[in-house]
């Protein structure tokens, strides 16, 4: 072993080598070889010794946690002061979501309660969403929630983590309405993000005016283990601008889109592009699911359909397009807590009246802590989303807590939506509950990417 | 207020320490107290020194066993980051370092956080610096904690203690122990007390040391009280029994272990999942975060799931004690946070040995060790499956009688 090599610390013992000691590390390592020394006990200084690295460690630790504090106080005056809201506590754990957040999030809840989830089961019938929901939903500022306040939104700050509030209250209503009133905002929060002046100009007064336009933000394609940052649809410089070929499917609201974000390579690079209905080129079909039906799903041809140089919506070596990925996934995960919430309450009621061999079938421990389980997951679920979410706000990169986000809320919630089912047995399946729709809505989770953006 | 679940920035530097210590100190000798069961680990003694160093500097806001406490001061409603989540922040990443020194950690025994939960003024004086390890289980019990058979006696101004008690973690070790005894069998729960025995009081008897899977560095023992006197003033809480408030007092404790149990889980799983990612790396399987789990490798999907489960343990370890840090009644979340903790903790242990194959199986690495030190951490202070039946009494508003 190079000296290098044991100075490092990581490496051994089951740490791995990207472990580095600091200071206190050399110290404490140090520490303990003193203290395996037999020597110590030979010379019976033992305790003397332990009293004076008491002494030492304390003012040593001191020393280093005043460090520490001086560095943050300078840190936080600095950068995190411009990125972060003024809302936002420096560095405090947290749970409670601001007064403006809690506001939106009762309006939204109530719309939920009183329009989504009335007309949810028709409207999963019919694969689209009644008129008169979507018009509730303008009225409550969904589509501009995550626009700035100076383009004519209601975003003072970086919204993500009202915007996964008010998805999770949403989908706590139905999931399927609730992507469909979500859907322009995707579009809408993206130009927000990433337009350029002229881009923003150009069309975010229509969604901040009276007529809001259906759009939607279209990555995903009928591909088999399809990958999302490997888009078959593909753009084509030409000497005015590009041309899109390819098919995307899952297309919320397609067939009355005014305006798409698509995804494409370009250059072997993901990259989104603004494309407006009207473009030659575009065709559209019904691409029903076995679930989200509501947001009435479409499936987008693009043939040779040509868009201006000024269509690409962000950067062209795929990080705006990545990011845009990323935020997507995070509004299904909290899509996903809505619905599984409603699950759990629906489940809790039916478990505590349903009697068989006597007693209700909640006194059981197999269907107790199947409802455990269901609790218990949903509030990890939940808290990996939030704090995903709030570091998107943060300016933080959340990467990896995305990632993680997704991959809980795939696996959690299907298995809350399968036990939900199982737990009202046979009535389960039918469709005199909701249950089994939201079985298949929530199944959609960990498969579709775009579509929402918070 | 606003949401926010990184770990406190003011915390962060306590944490990056006890990283330190458990890197440098810790794994050193991990290996060596595996094998050596039952031998005093005392290095540790210099590492208590140290803790206690870190106690009165004031740095440590509490860190260990010792700081659940809840103080007076309800009217204020600013938002607290304090001693619970650096307790269970600084045990995770001792965990990290092993399990079962950890455990062993002179005067951070869990009879130290009932005395902190439970103890009135003067005695938290009396008791101040003692290591108590907790003395519950009994030879016929386990999870049923009401079956409590020792008996305590009252006669003049001491109790006499009489009976067998199992399973206590640093029992030998310990400068004094918290046992669970009876007032009166009839009279059920209520009638359960705690009582601090300092060693060396007669009739108190360590009679032998557990032979076991894992947390060997740990010392478990079995102690029998034969007409064991102590004095009136070391019950622990008020000495009526009051049938309304039944078990409530005894049972507070775990409300406060319980999240420093998840910590451990969740720190020995981090262990696993830390040095797995790097062997995993050398192999050739690096983990994208980006790309969906379905076109990346088996192992690397598997990593992602395990991943995934450990933030949200670990998270509901943070809101529990974040909770208790801020007043808040967390019962309920306490639970969540041991279950999620213990099943994931066992199921990334294994899966991690399994990855790693003959690597990770054989004494080569140390993952084969911490599969065997997780497991017990899905047992005590509370099994998954009592954590399962206080999370479902709680979101089913069942009694213990509905919801056996």
């Amino acid at each position: 072993m190079s000296l290098l090599q044991i100075l490092k610390g990581g490496g051994r013992h089951g740490v791995p080598s990207t472990e580095n000691r600091d200071p206190i590390g050399y110290a404490v390592a140090g520490l303990n070889r003193l203290a395996q020394s037999d020597l110590l006990d030979k010379w019976g200084i033992r305790r003397q010794t332990e009293q004076t690295v008491f002494t030492v460690t304390r003012s040593g630790f001191k020393v280093a946690a005043n460090a520490g504090r001086t560095f943050k106080k300078a840190g936080s005056r600095g950068k995190s002061g411009v990125r972060v809201p003024s809302a936002m506590p420096k560095g405090i754990f947290d749970l409670t979501p601001t007064e403006d957040e809690q506001m939106l999030v009762d309006v939204v809840s109530e719309y939920a309660e009183e329009v989504l989830l009335p007309a949810a089961h028709d409207a999963d019938e019919a694969c689209a969403a009644p008129d008169d929901v979507l018009k509730a939903s303008l009225e409550i500022g969904l589509p501009i929630l995550g626009v700035p306040e100076a383009l004519g939104g209601i975003s003072e700050t970086r919204s993500a983590t009202a915007g996964a509030l008010v998805a999770e209250a949403l989908a706590k209503g139905d999931m399927g309405l609730a992507v469909s009133v979500l859907a322009p905002g995707a579009v809408a929060t993206a130009l927000g993000l990433w337009g350029t002046d002229e881009q923003q100009q150009t069309y975010l007064p229509a969604f901040t005016g009276d007529a809001v336009p259906a759009a939607s933000l279209a990555l995903n394609e009928p591909t088999v283990l399809f990958d999302v940052l490997s888009p078959a649809t593909t753009a084509t410089r030409t000497s005015d601008g590009f041309v899109l070929n390819g098919t995307k499917s899952l297309v919320a609201r397609g067939a009355d889109a005014e305006l798409f974000i698509v995804g494409a390579a370009l250059e072997g690079k993901p990259t989104l592009f603004l494309v407006e209905s009207s473009t030659p080129g575009l065709a559209l079909e019904g691409d029903p699911g076995m679930g989200v039906r509501a947001a009435g799903m479409t499936r987008l041809t693009l043939t040779d359909a040509k868009v201006p140089a000024d269509a690409v919506l962000g950067e062209t070596d795929g990080s705006t397009y990545t990011e845009c990925v990323r935020l997507a996934r995070l509004g299904w995960c909290a899509l996903a807590l809505g619905t599984a919430q409603a699950v759990l309450d629906y489940v809790i009621p039916y478990v505590k009246t349903r009697e068989a061999f006597g007693e209700p079938i909640a006194h059981r421990q197999a269907v107790a802590f199947a409802v455990a389980n269901m609790a218990i997951e949903l509030q990890a679920m939940r808290l990996v989303t939030y704090k995903a979410a709030s570091r998107v706000a943060q300016g933080i990169d959340a990467t990896r807590e995305i990632a993680l986000a997704r991959k809980l809320c795939a696996d959690k919630a299907m298995q809350i939506g399968l036990d939900g089912v199982q737990l009202l047995g046979g009535h389960g399946f039918t469709k005199e509950h909701p249950v089994e729709r939201w079985y298949r809505d929530l199944r959609a989770i960990g498969i579709m990417e775009g579509t929402v953006l918070v | 207020m606003a949401i926010n679940l990184e770990d406190p920035k003011k915390l962060v530097p306590l944490r990056d320490q006890v990283h330190q210590v458990a890197m440098n100190m810790l794994r050193p000798i991990s290996r060596k107290y595996d094998k050596a069961e039952h031998a005093y680990p005392k290095e540790l003694d210099m590492l208590a020194a140290m803790a206690d160093g870190l106690n009165e500097s004031g740095t440590s806001e509490g860190a260990g066993a010792t700081g659940v406490r809840r103080g007076a001061d309800a009217g204020d409603k600013t938002v607290k980051n304090g001693s619970n989540m650096a307790s269970v922040m600084s045990v995770a990443e001792m965990c990290w370092g092993d399990t079962g020194l950890t455990l062993s950690m002179p005067r951070q025994g869990l009879g130290n956080s009932a005395i902190a939960s439970v103890a009135n003024d003067e005695q938290l004086e009396r008791f101040k610096g003692t290591w108590a390890s907790m003395a519950i289980t009994e030879p016929s019990f386990g999870s049923d904690s009401a079956q409590v058979s020792t008996t305590a006696t009252k006669d003049g101004d001491e109790y006499i203690l009489n009976g067998e008690k199992i399973f206590v973690t640093s029992g030998d070790r310990s400068d004094s122990v918290v046992v669970w005894a009876t007032l009166d069998k009839s009279l059920g729960r209520a009638a359960i007390k705690s009582f601090v025995v300092p060693k060396g009081t007669p009739g108190l008897k360590v009679e032998r040391l557990e032979h076991k899977l894992g947390i060997k560095a740990s010392d478990t023992a079995t102690i029998t009280f034969t007409d064991c006197r102590v004095p009136a003033a070391n019950l622990l809480g008020s000495p009526e029994i009051n049938t309304k408030e039944g078990f409530a007092g005894a049972m507070a404790t775990f409300d406060n272990t319980r999240p420093l149990v998840a910590a451990m889980a969740v720190g020995c799983a981090r262990a696993s999942l830390d040095l797995t990612r790097e062997l995993l790396s050398k192999a050739g399987v690096e983990i994208d975060y980006d790309r969906p789990a379905t076109v990346q490798s088996a192992a690397a999907a598997k990593f992602l799931q395990m991943e995934a489960d450990w933030e949200g343990a670990y998270l509901l370890m943070l809101q529990a004690a974040w909770m208790a840090d801020n007043r808040q009644p967390n019962s309920l979340e306490a639970s969540m946070a041991k279950a999620k903790a213990g099943r994931v903790g066992s199921d990334i242990t294994l899966s991690c040995v399994e990855l790693a194959a003959s690597v990770g199986y054989t004494e080569t690495e140390l993952l084969e060790k911490w599969s065997r030190d997780s497991k017990i951490l899905d047992i005590f202070e509370g099994t998954q499956q009592i954590q399962q039946l206080i999370v479902a009494r709680r979101v089913l508003g069942l009694s213990s009688t509905e919801l056996k």
